[in-house]
């Protein structure tokens, strides 16, 4: 009984952790229909930012979920007005770029922090089912995914940004007949994503540690995770993790992480061969 | 199944795109080396039935029957090689290649090498693309491209041709060429051209199939269906020489 | 007539530049850079492989990595195993041109999308990676040859004459039989591209419908290119694991992927001398940023990737080409090009 609380809170942790960190991915995805190459050196750059906020002295929780998010969001508001802007309905070069960009970013944080492995220590104990410990801070990053996605689900529904979104999403000239500026719309999400990839950097920052290939480690189950889940945001990122998640942890408890990797990774391609458009093309078409 | 002199036969056949029925259960039949007119006004579905005709577009429901054979879950490449070649609506050519690659592409998936630059040579005398071998497709003009487009599926040598609108934005000259060219494919081939220009139609009308709001409305010759109350009303107000 | 006997007139000129070039190269260029050299030359048939893939095929393969490293451990393990390497060095182009038309089956057949293509080929290489670096520790052997994770394989023999493993390839050998391999790959697309086969992969790239409504399968001709590309690629990686008589899983890297893409960006697509110029150049500029300590070589190639999306979109080798063709025919050709700029 304990066993199987525990082996589902892990699978739920597995499930949450892999929408945090691709959540970023699926917003720029769905609004722009190109994959942000460098999302794993967003990630990265929200883990050194909690670091180094924490080592000034900043509170971890400021760190982790203010600081983080904010300085990677600003950083790609920058990138979209000076790099991306330029290559709107190019989504092959897009993506390039957005290499580019990764590189450039690992090759400055080697440059900046040395090639060495940062960590912070989580800031949460571990709690007691029967005869099993679990770390708390699972239960932390359960909890913050579930708020991340309400908030998102919230903003879609409520607000003049998510109508604008939903409906780029829908038909990218549709933000233009609705009076809206499509470069500004793509600015703010290209922002949103970053920022949310920031924070996921940041909030996995105690459990990792980070060093400047670490995006590497991260981006391919969030490719994975986006692509399976197709274009809708939330529809598409809760359904796959699910999906992705479960397997994962079920391949991994019985052999290895990496071998769970590779199930996502032949899962993943065996959907894409009878769902092309992933999992929300093909079930959820007029979800968000 | 098919009588055989029957070439083409569609049974109920059906497209919705979410709400809107772009068809709606056409029962289309075409003999042999008939060679058809559709007309209809703007949206009446006539671009959309030559593409599930070709597999550009899956039905949703309905069959399509091709030389006594059922094509309707049919991938574009079979539905080719079976014999169906296709001019579509917008120019739909090969841009950064010469017009002899073009149509080299085309006389090569039926022809080894040699028949195939004859064919290619034979079918480029004929629509007098010879002069401009060597040019970019995608720097002609929109005429020009017709043509090109024409020629690589004439050189198909198909059982049956489509022409989605082959005299769009062509001059009175070439319009009076291309009904020529029809006439003389028409020898060997079954033809369904859908035009909007009735000075075209008039040149080459024997059947005329009108389409209207995805349905047939009337089929009958040219004189007969020119006539019908129906027809006018469906056609009133909109000027249908553009 | 006239335009073909031209194209073969340029093929034979550039094969025999090549030979020449081949033959020179070690007379002139000192021992130490011959052996640099000797990398560039493996490299540039890698990136030949992407060429004809992407440039060519119009598919954007983010992970061509994964079949040169597939290429290079399936020689290694092999001729570990077999001790002459005639079976290994046909399996690290059979294995990995395989394992593309298995991966093309799925990705081609299913129709996705160019962004889909892109980043699943990019995971299966990141994937790969993982995998390989999981393989430390004994239990980890096939047959004779131990995976050894991250730390790779060490020792892997060199190519021998066939059915003679005494007899091996020395190190201008390998040489002289990279340059021979890339020369060889090089005609050998050219050909290709002008045959049947490679004029309707390139009308598939201009209009996939168009093609498929002429009556070719389209899916069947990406997998057939992918596949090809996937065992030239292998074969460079034989070559490389004899190059550095090692293996490691940094070949599925990340860095090894971008930098293939890299070159090609450079070069240009759509001409197969891009490629192999881009990787030159990259690569000189690589060891000459290897040299000194001061800027890290990821910023610099990233910089570069940027640059070359924003600036020179098209790649070196086909703006020089058309800016020559501008220069020398504008006089003759001017009043026609105006001509022929009609909407
Ligand atoms: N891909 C599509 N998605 C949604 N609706 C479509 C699509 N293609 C066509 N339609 C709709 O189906 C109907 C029929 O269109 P179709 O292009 O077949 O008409 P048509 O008879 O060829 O018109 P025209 O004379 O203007 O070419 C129209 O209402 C059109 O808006
Ligand atoms: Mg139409």
């Amino acid at each position: 009984m304990d066993l199987l609380v525990v082996l589902s809170f892990e699978a739920l942790k597995a499930v949450a952790s892999l929408a945090l960190i691709s959540v970023g991915l699926a917003i720029i995805f769905g609004m722009m229909r190109v994959i942000n190459l460098a999302h794993g050196e967003f990630l990265m750059l929200g883990g050194y930012a909690a670091i180094v906020a924490t080592k000034a002295g900043v509170n971890i929780w400021v760190a982790t979920l203010l600081v983080s998010p904010l300085v990677v969001g600003l950083f790609g508001v920058v990138i979209e007005r000076t790099i991306i802007r330029f290559l709107y309905g190019r989504p092959r070069d897009t993506m390039l770029a957005t290499w580019g960009l990764s590189l450039f970013l690992v090759g400055l944080a080697t440059t900046v922090f040395g090639n060495t492995t940062e960590g912070i220590s989580a800031p949460a104990g571990s709690l007691q089912i029967g005869d099993y410990r679990i770390a708390a801070y699972s239960l932390i990053i359960i909890v913050i995914a579930i708020a991340v996605f309400a908030a998102i689900w919230a903003v879609f529904r409520f607000t003049r940004y998510g109508l604008i979104a939903r409906s780029t999403m829908q038909n990218a000239d549709m933000a233009a007949a609705l009076g809206v500026n499509p470069s500004r719309v793509y600015a703010v999400t290209f922002g949103v994503g970053a920022g949310l990839a920031g924070l996921a950097g940041g909030v996995m920052a105690p459990i990792t540690g980070i060093v400047p290939t670490i995006g590497a480690a991260y981006v391919a189950k969030a490719f994975i995770t986006v692509i399976g889940g197709g274009p809708a945001i939330l529809a598409g990122t809760v359904s796959a993790s699910v999906l992705f998640g479960a397997i994962d942890q079920i391949i991994t408890y019985l052999s290895t992480p990496v071998i769970g990797e590779v199930a996502l990774l032949a899962a993943a391609v065996v959907l894409l061969r009878f769902m092309p458009q992933g999992i929300t093309g093909r079930f959820f078409r007029r979800a968000a | 199944m098919t009588s055989p002199d029957c070439i083409l036969e569609t049974r109920g056949l059906e497209k919705r795109f979410g709400g809107v029925v772009a068809i709606a259960s056409v029962d289309f039949r075409l003999k042999q080396r008939e060679l058809r007119c559709l007309i209809g006004p703007n949206g009446a579905g006539k671009s959309t039935f030559f593409k599930m005709l070709t597999a550009q577009l899956k039905p949703t429901t309905g069959q399509i029957l091709f030389d006594g054979v059922d094509i309707t879950r049919a991938q574009p490449h079979q539905v080719s090689r079976l014999g169906i070649g296709i001019k579509n609506q917008v120019p739909d050519v090969f841009n950064n290649l010469t017009v002899a690659e073009n149509i080299s592409v085309a006389a090569r998936s039926r022809h080894g090498k040699a028949r195939a630059a004859a064919k290619g040579k034979d079918v480029m005398e004929r629509l007098g693309l010879t002069a401009l071998t060597g040019r970019l497709v995608g720097e002609l003009a929109h005429g020009q491209r017709q043509w090109v487009e024409l020629a690589m599926v004439v050189a198909l040598e198909p059982k049956l041709i489509l022409l989605d609108e082959p005299a769009a934005g062509m001059t009175a000259d070439e319009t009076n060429k291309t009904a020529e060219l029809i006439r003389e494919v028409n020898k060997s081939a079954a033809i369904v051209v859908v035009e909007h220009d009735m000075q075209f139609i008039k040149q080459i009308a024997q059947t005329v199939t009108v389409f209207h709001q995805g349905r047939v409305l009337i089929e009958d010759t040219m004189d007969k269906v020119q006539g019908n109350e129906l027809v006018r009303e469906v056609y009133l107000g909109k000027s249908e020489d553009d | 007539m006239t335009a073909n006997w031209q194209g073969n007139g340029g093929l034979v000129a550039a094969t025999v530049l090549g030979l020449v070039l081949l033959l020179a190269l070690p007379q002139i260029v000192d021992p130490v850079m011959m052996i640099e050299l000797t990398s560039y030359v493996i490299m540039a048939i890698l990136a030949l492989s992407l060429g004809l893939i992407w440039g060519y095929g119009g598919i954007l393969c983010f992970g061509q990595s994964a079949f040169f490293g597939i290429g290079a451990y399936a020689y290694a393990i092999a001729v570990i195993n077999f001790g002459d390497s005639t079976i290994p060095l046909l399996l690290s182009i059979v294995v990995p041109g395989l394992f593309a038309a298995l991966l093309g089956y799925f990705l081609f057949y299913a129709r996705i999308t160019d962004v889909y293509f892109g980043v699943i080929t990019l995971t299966v290489t990141l994937i790969l990676y993982k995998v390989m670096g999981a393989t430390s520790g004994s239990q980890y052997v096939i047959g004779a040859a131990p995976l050894g994770g991250y730390n790779g394989i060490p020792a892997v023999p060199p190519l021998n004459l066939p059915g003679r493993p005494d007899v091996a390839l020395s190190f201008d050998g390998l040489f002289y039989l990279s340059g021979l391999t890339l020369l060889a790959v090089y005609v050998g697309l050219r050909l290709m591209l002008k045959s049947r086969f490679g004029q309707v992969v390139v009308a598939i790239r201009e209009n996939e419908r168009r093609a498929e409504l002429l009556g070719y399968d389209a899916r069947f001709y990406k997998l057939a290119t992918f596949a090809i590309g996937g065992a030239i690629a292998g074969l460079a990686g034989c070559l490389f694991a004899n190059w550095g008589m090692f293996i490691s899983p940094d070949v599925f890297g990340l860095a090894q992927s971008a930098q293939v893409i890299i070159w090609v960006i450079v070069g240009g697509t759509g001409t197969l001398l891009g490629p192999i110029v881009g990787c030159f150049a990259i690569q000189w500029i690589a060891t000459k940023l290897g040299a000194q300590q001061l800027l890290n070589a990821n910023l610099v190639l990233g910089t570069i990737l940027i640059g070359f999306v924003l600036l020179v979109p098209k790649g070196v080798v086909p703006t020089v080409s058309d800016a020559l063709r501008r220069l020398k025919f504008r006089p003759y050709v001017a009043p026609l090009v105006e001509q022929r700029r009609v909407p």
